[in-house]
């Protein structure tokens, strides 16, 4: 126990003298929740819009004028000329174009169907995907009204609510007002663990073994697992805080409503940690430079990891066998038990599943790590 | 006295390089012992199979009286080790350094005490206590290195080329500290490719392409190696002389030495031929001793392929 204490004592003096990476604890997470919490919002407001009116009649301007006072979409400009859209879109001074042709009025009024055009810059799919939905809605609306006048015209109705009709009523629980900074921020505190937990074990060990200090420990009666741990429990510390510092600024500079517990938060962050030490060291035993770890630890583990957790991309729309491969993957569950505490007030009734999981990746990755390294080493 | 270490058939293999060839010796305790060799002969390699760094091929180990194999850790409560590479903490101070590796070999806080003062004295550290160890010059930081070593007062102690790339006198400073540790009693262990130090061991173990080649005290081997055809000739014409004697093919090796002719032959009792050779080539002036062989001959000897030597 006390040997275990001189190695925790050595890593924080050795810590304290690399000021880059004490910067990296704590700059580096803060930094990236302000960038992650602003910057990407997967919110879709203000599309820039060019009109091409070629009807101009009470009709077309009475359709565009529900696409410009929808909030949508901004009007860059009006044009004349149909073949002026490919220059507004090729440019990127509009995201879409609408056009209304000649006749539209004249059809309208003689109940005939005429056609909108919706054109939008496919090369932004995500934007453009949600801008043709909006667009969508705005002009089925406007027909449901003509015909609503219509009928209401030949008297075939009293009144517009005598037309049978669906109407779904639509609430988004947790997060009501579908704000993706509530959807983003938790997910930073996964990511920011992730990234600096596993950074630092995987250099770490294999910062040791490039030194050549390593051989040293290695003829002292210090133990394999002693000298683990002791380097494990600085790791483990500052995970917490990690935790703790990103929690303060999602809860009092984000807003982001923590519904949970904030213990069961923590605690489950104490087992997250576990598991990406683990990968850390797993990647640090295999690795004979610290270049190499950071590469590994990079591409080979943190990228995959964190395109499989369902972080930005929905798992539910991955091809079949990414699914089941992502139940490899610790990020995700994690990514749950944080967006469920958060949002949802989860507590470990509703978390069992994943804190299982959790748990089984974690003890797998650790025994697995602890057996390379001591292989690694002698 | 059981010996410090025993080592039987020991071998190691990377890949098809059979770097140590089934070795076997014993060490006596409480001795200072050499191992001596060219780069690659195989004496970190050995070093390193002794300490528990490496796993041999194959063969036995004995280190203070443990199996290395069966009780590594046994092992390593007795023994102090120094590598080749500085592998202290390099962003840790002086002090911090011996107060880790103090507190790694379990010494109580007293104990501790003590040792901090010793190895501050011993590498002449005072004042220094609190500099980052990457900040000391070489010859400090191997003497330091040292003292974290042996902390523990282990009973065998292993330097692998410590007094490679330091100054003469820093090189003396270290061999009196060896000294000293071996009358505190322990046994030594040291590597080095300086045959100068040899002498400032008690045994010698000469190794050459992971084969000990010569093994004993500096005087036996000398001793044994007496009646080398190794031959001086004092002369006024030096060159002239080497250049007489290189051509001869008998001859195996030759060296000038000031006024002095080394000559190196190949069999016993070729005084007269010598003579005859200088006697022919109007060489008057010169005088033939037989001279008795350096560890350096020796070495160089032992070392050299069969038959004559390219050009040297």
């Amino acid at each position: 126990m006390k040997r275990i204490l001189r190695v925790v004592k050595k890593e924080f003096l050795q810590l304290r003298r690399d000021k880059r990476m004490f910067g990296m604890l704590f700059v580096a997470p803060v930094l990236q929740l302000i960038l992650l919490g602003y910057a990407a919002t997967v919110d879709v407001k203000n599309i820039p819009i060019v009109i091409c009116d070629l009807d101009n009649t009470k009709e077309s301007r009475e359709l565009l004028s529900h696409f410009t006072s929808s909030g949508y979409f901004t009007t860059v400009a009006y044009i004349d000329d149909v073949n002026q859209v490919d220059y507004y879109l090729k440019s990127g001074k509009a995201g879409m174009a609408i056009i209304v042709p000649v006749h539209f009025g004249r059809d309208l009024q003689a109940g005939r169907t005429p056609q909108l055009a919706v054109i939008a810059d496919g090369s932004d799919s995500n934007t453009s995907g949600i801008g043709l939905s909006y667009a969508s809605t705005i002009a089925l609306n406007y027909a449901r009204n003509i015909v609503v006048k219509r009928a209401e015209s030949y008297n075939l109705i009293k009144n517009a609510n005598d037309l049978p009709q669906v109407v779904a009523q639509t609430r988004a629980w947790y997060n009501p007002d579908l704000e993706s900074v509530n959807f983003m921020v938790p997910a930073v505190l996964v990511m920011v663990l992730m990234v600096i937990t596993l950074t630092i074990t995987s250099l770490a060990i294999v910062k040791e073994k490039e030194n050549g200090t390593i051989e040293q420990i290695v003829v002292t009666p210090l133990h394999d697992l002693e000298f683990i741990l002791g380097k494990m429990i600085p790791f483990i510390l500052i995970g917490m805080v990690e935790v703790l510092l990103v929690l303060f600024v999602s809860v009092y500079v984000f807003h982001v409503p923590l519904r949970g517990n904030v213990i069961t938060l923590l605690v489950l962050s104490l087992l997250f940690i576990m598991v990406a030490l683990g990968l850390g060291l797993l990647v640090s035993s295999i690795s004979k430079t610290q270049q190499q770890a950071t590469m590994t630890a990079q591409f080979f583990v943190m990228m995959p990891m964190l395109i499989l957790s369902g972080f930005i991309f929905p798992i539910e729309n991955m091809p079949r066998l990414f699914q089941y491969i992502t139940y490899l993957i610790p990020v995700r569950y994690f990514m749950e038990i944080v967006r469920g505490i958060f949002l949802k007030g989860d507590g470990f009734a509703d978390l069992w599943p994943q804190t299982l999981a959790l748990f089984a990746i974690g003890v797998v990755v650790l025994s697995m790590s602890v057996y390379t390294f001591r292989r690694s080493i002698r | 006295m059981a010996p410090a270490i025993r080592a039987h058939d020991l071998t190691k293999k990377f890949g098809s390089f059979t770097a140590v060839d089934s070795i076997s010796f014993e060490i006596e305790e409480g001795k200072i012992i050499g191992f001596i060799g060219a780069n690659g002969a195989g004496k970190s390699t050995t070093i390193k199979m002794l300490c528990g760094l490496t796993k041999p091929t194959s063969g036995v180990m004995e280190v203070a009286g443990f199996d290395v194999a069966k009780h590594p850790e046994k092992v390593r409560e007795n023994i102090g080790y120094m590598s080749q590479k500085f592998s202290l903490y390099s962003d840790l101070t002086v002090k911090e350094n011996i107060e880790f590796y103090g507190g790694v070999y379990g010494l109580s806080r007293n104990e501790l005490k003590d040792r901090l003062s010793w190895v501050i004295e011993v590498a002449d550290l005072k004042g220094r206590e609190n500099l980052l160890t990457s900040d000391l010059p070489l010859g400090w930081r191997q003497r330091l290195a040292l003292g974290c070593a042996v902390l523990h007062h282990p009973r065998i102690v292993f330097l692998d080329e410590p007094t490679s790339g330091v100054d003469p006198v820093v090189r003396d400073k270290f061999w009196q500290l060896i000294g000293q540790l071996s009358g505190e009693g322990a046994t030594i262990i040291v590597t080095t490719h300086h045959l100068e130090e040899a002498e400032f061991c008690e045994n010698i173990l000469m190794m050459h392409l992971g084969r000990i080649v010569v093994n004993g005290s500096p005087e036996g081997i000398r001793k044994q190696f007496s009646d080398l055809p190794l031959f001086e000739i004092e002369t006024a014409e030096p060159l002239k002389v080497f250049n007489m004697v290189e051509q001869e093919s008998w001859i195996t090796d030759a060296a000038i030495y000031g006024n002095n002719v080394h000559v190196y032959a190949e069999t016993q009792g070729p005084v007269e031929a010598l003579d005859e050779v200088l006697k022919k080539s109007g060489i008057a002036d010169f005088k033939i001793v037989k001279a008795a062989p350096t560890l350096e001959d020796i070495f160089v000897k032992e070392t050299r392929p069969k038959g004559r030597a390219p050009n040297v």
